[in-house]
């Protein structure tokens, strides 16, 4: 297969063919204008040819549509810079290994979900016992003192009982977005942990299906976990995040 | 309608435990008021704004009695509107304006007393039946369509907005509209007010939303002839005075768990329990159909292994649910299709789970709930799982089907999200109308091996929490996996134990209405 990485389209049934399906719907009335206003926004779009395939009424005035276009643009995916967390995932044991070997003391990890969201799935998923999809959570990790605050937990609970018990990482799950919230949340939570002057002593760790590494990093975070994430990714992170501020004499254990 | 012939005698053994394990909380819920309850008690009177700073003058004065909580506000209120002759809402404002000492007026005389609490109290009734009676000459003139009811939500933050995005689907074959409150209003001690505009994944439950979107929905009946059934959240600190609300404004359906806000919210359980009994009277007499919440358990725990949870709960809810005067046809208790969409015959251990229900609960509007946890971004694999979940709720003849959604994953439904859903369902409902007229379960085969697993699973957890009580079995963390103790969570400082002088003048009234005078002396 030929592949041009430096143009690289959409694919459909031929090399280069830029195919993209869409759908979105119209604040106006169905019928022939309707569907000449879809065709032309999505040429307008950049799309070279607009198809639409169909159109329907949904009430009080909308139009849904489906439109299928071909687009002449193109990436240069050899010039992309990947925005994931560069590091090594290591195992269970590994991970306790090393806090053994590099620290000589167990790691002490506090977690909540905060502000108004009541979702604790995810944080349970990595930081409880059972863990998630058979990958088990930072409680099972003999080298790993964990405290899973829950859901609803204010920023400033979370870094009072963080200092409380000697944490050496903070984990921070969002998953409600909505105007968005998370980044109102996550905002307050580093302002906080800077304030306090406590900002060195430890990894600072994003998470939530919205939440991806750049989002985090920007908004002052050492990383950030989306979907797919288990607790070893979180574990190894943060084992070679303190490892390297160890190294460059910015950390003791 | 299929048969699937279930154990009576074992039905009768889950009803009966259930029935004995909620008794286990009757005394606690008699002994104690909450500060909701004694809002919503001078709601039912008639008291409704704000202060000067924007605080509910239920709020106001409920707070003004909080020293003397236990006597309950009714006793105060009235010796205060007897000797001022002010009315509920002039008294509110005059405590909001510190020209009142709620506190200082003096025991009225017994019988000035009684009428004072007829007249009341008939107040509320009539304004509540007034309303019943509305929606009953509306259902008949505007008849709703048929079950399963397909139930949508918005959650637009906007109530306006809302407005825009309920009319439309309900002109497209919506039977039923639920407003999807903000993030957090069911840990606000108080129910804001007015119409609002700013919400976060959902608009906030207030009396004037209540209004503007009936009045909506009320419109679009009348343009498609079919009554259109709203819904809004009567859970978390406020439960008892939503209902209120609701039975004022015409809501058809509230949901109202009695274990939700403290599994879900972290809201004290016993308050809870306390909120949830009078709330459900308030919905009994309102004619209001209320949703319970298992479906959430299965957010938390696998569904697979936990279905004895719901099935547990569901009987919870309905033991709760009749004690305090509500029928059948009025609790819409709740389940999920939740499997993980990779386990081998997984559709058939969810259409097991949805016909065994339908023949324990035969009278109840059960409200089933989509897929959620296991949606993903693939939207395209969503909607299949979608059409899998409808096709299950046509079989088994579910109630209230909650329409999934592709983008459950990704955001609060867009409106053709909510179109797309509505033609998933017209489409499987439609096509597969009799389908359990066409084939009857094979007594060996998989779908009863689940069915009795399920039910003996039940039964044996049943026992497990009547033998620890209620509350014990909540603080073992055996619903939902979740821990919660009677002594922690959100709002336990608005319980008060009653002194010998409480009075909550509704208890009486209601219990009348409902026929359950001596039922209901054992709860509240
Ligand atoms: C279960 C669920 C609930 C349950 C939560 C139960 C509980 N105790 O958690 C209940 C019913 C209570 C609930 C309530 C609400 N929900 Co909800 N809910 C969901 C649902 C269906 C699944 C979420 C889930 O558990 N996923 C499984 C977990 C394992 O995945 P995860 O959270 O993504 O976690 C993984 C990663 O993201 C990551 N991760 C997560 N956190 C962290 C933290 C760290 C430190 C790290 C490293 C990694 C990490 O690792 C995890 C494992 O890989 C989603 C829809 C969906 N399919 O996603 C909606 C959803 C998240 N909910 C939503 C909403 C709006 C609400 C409500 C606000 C609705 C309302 N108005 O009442 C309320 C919330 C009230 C509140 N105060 O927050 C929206 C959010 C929309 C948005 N983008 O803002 C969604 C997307 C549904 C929707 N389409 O509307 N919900």
């Amino acid at each position: 297969m030929d592949v041009d990485l430096r143009n690289v389209r959409p694919y459909g049934d031929t090399m280069g063919d830029g195919a993209v399906q869409m759908s979105f719907t119209l604040p106006i009335p169905q019928g022939s204008v309707a569907r000449e206003a879809a065709r032309q926004l999505v040429l307008s779009m950049g799309f070279t040819d607009a198809q639409v395939v169909h159109d329907e009424d949904i009430g009080e005035g909308f139009t849904f549509f489906v439109v299928y276009g071909k687009t002449a643009a193109s990436v240069d995916s050899t010039k992309i810079i990947p925005t994931e967390p560069e590091f090594e995932v290591w195992e269970r044991e590994e991970c306790n290994r090393r806090i053994q070997e590099y620290f000589g003391r167990p790691l002490v990890v506090v977690g909540a979900c905060i502000g108004e969201d009541a979702h604790t799935v995810g944080i349970d998923a990595i930081m409880n016992m059972k863990g998630y999809h058979g990958h088990y959570g930072l409680e099972r990790y003999s080298m790993i003192e964990a405290h899973n605050l829950g859901a609803q937990i204010p920023p400033e609970e979370l870094l009072e009982r963080a200092r409380e018990l000697g944490a050496d990482a903070i984990l921070v799950s969002q998953v409600v977005t909505q105007r968005d919230s998370h980044v109102l949340n996550l905002t307050r939570m580093i302002e906080l942990v800077e304030a306090a002057g406590i900002r060195d002593r430890v990894v600072m760790v994003a998470g939530g299906p919205r939440i991806d590494n750049a989002l985090a990093q920007e908004l002052g975070y050492d990383v950030g976990f989306g979907k797919e994430s288990y607790a070893e990714h979180v574990a190894s992170f943060i084992i070679q995040e303190l490892h390297r501020r160890m190294d460059d004499g910015r950390w003791t254990p | 309608m299929i048969r699937l012939g279930l154990d009576q005698e074992q039905i009768a053994r889950l009803r009966k435990l259930a029935k004995e394990i909620v008794h286990g909380v009757a005394p606690i819920i008699k002994r104690n008021t909450t500060v909701s309850v004694e809002r919503a008690i001078v709601r039912l009177m008639g008291l409704d704004g704000i202060d000067n700073d924007g605080v509910p003058l239920p709020n106001v004065v409920v707070e003004a009695v909080r020293p003397r909580l236990g006597d309950g506000v009714a006793r105060h209120v009235a010796a205060a509107m007897l000797s001022t002759g002010m009315d509920i809402n002039q008294l509110g404002t005059a405590v909001a304006n510190r020209e009142v000492d709620i506190l200082s007026f003096p025991e009225p005389p017994e019988d000035e007393l009684e009428d004072f609490w007829t007249e009341q109290t008939s107040f509320t009734m009539e304004r509540i039946a007034e309303r019943v009676k509305e929606r009953n000459e509306y259902m008949k003139e505007y008849p709703p369509g048929p079950q399963p009811w397909k139930y949508v939500i918005v959650a637009t933050g906007n109530i306006y907005e809302d407005v825009t995005q309920a009319r439309a689907p309900a002109l497209k074959g919506a039977d039923i509209i639920a407003v999807i409150r903000s993030t957090g209003q069911s840990l606000l001690d108080f129910v804001p007010y007015g119409a609002t505009t700013e919400g976060f994944g959902g608009t906030y439950a207030t009396q004037e939303n209540f209004r503007i979107m009936r009045r909506a929905l009320d419109e679009v009946m009348k343009e498609t002839g079919r009554y259109i059934r709203l819904v809004n959240y009567a859970s978390g600190l406020c439960m008892p005075e939503i209902v209120v609300m609701g039975a004022f404004e015409r809501l058809d359906m509230m949901l109202n768990d009695s274990m939700y806000g403290i599994l879900f919210r972290d809201i004290n359980p016993v308050r809870t329990f306390i909120d949830q009994f009078f709330s459900r009277m308030i919905d009994a007499v309102a004619d209001i159909i209320i949703n319970t919440g298992e479906d959430n358990y299965l957010t938390t725990s696998d569904a697979v292994e936990a279905a004895h949870t719901v099935l547990a709960s569901d009987l919870i809810n309905e033991a709760f649910g009749l004690a305090a005067g509500l029928k059948p046809q009025h609790l819409g208790l709740g389940h999920a299709f939740e499997m993980n969409p990779d386990i081998e015959d997984g559709f058939l251990m969810e259409l097991a789970q949805a016909l065994m229900l339908r023949e324990i609960f035969p009278d109840h509007p059960l409200k089933y709930m989509p897929p959620t946890k296991h949606m993903t971004g693939n939207v395209f694999k969503g909607y299949i799982m979608n059409a899998l979940f409808n096709l299950v709720g046509v079989w088994s003849h579910q109630g209230i089907q909650l329409l999934g959604m592709l983008t459950e994953a990704l955001h609060t439904p867009y409106l053709h999200d909510r179109f797309l859903a509505l033609q998933n369902a017209g489409y499987v409902f439609n096509n597969a109308r009799h389908i359990s007229d066409a084939f009857l379960v094979n007594p060996d085969g998989p779908i009863m091996d689940r069915v009795r697993t399920v039910m003996d699973d039940t039964e044996e957890f049943l026992k497990k929490v009547n033998d620890s009580g209620l509350l014990d079995a909540i603080s073992n963390g055996w619903f939902a996996d979740i821990s919660r103790s009677p002594e922690g969570g959100k709002g336990l400082d608005g319980v008060s134990e009653k002194s010998p002088a409480y009075i909550n003048p509704y208890i009486r009234s209601f219990a009348a209405y409902l026929g359950r005078e001596e039922e209901l002396e054992k709860w509240m």
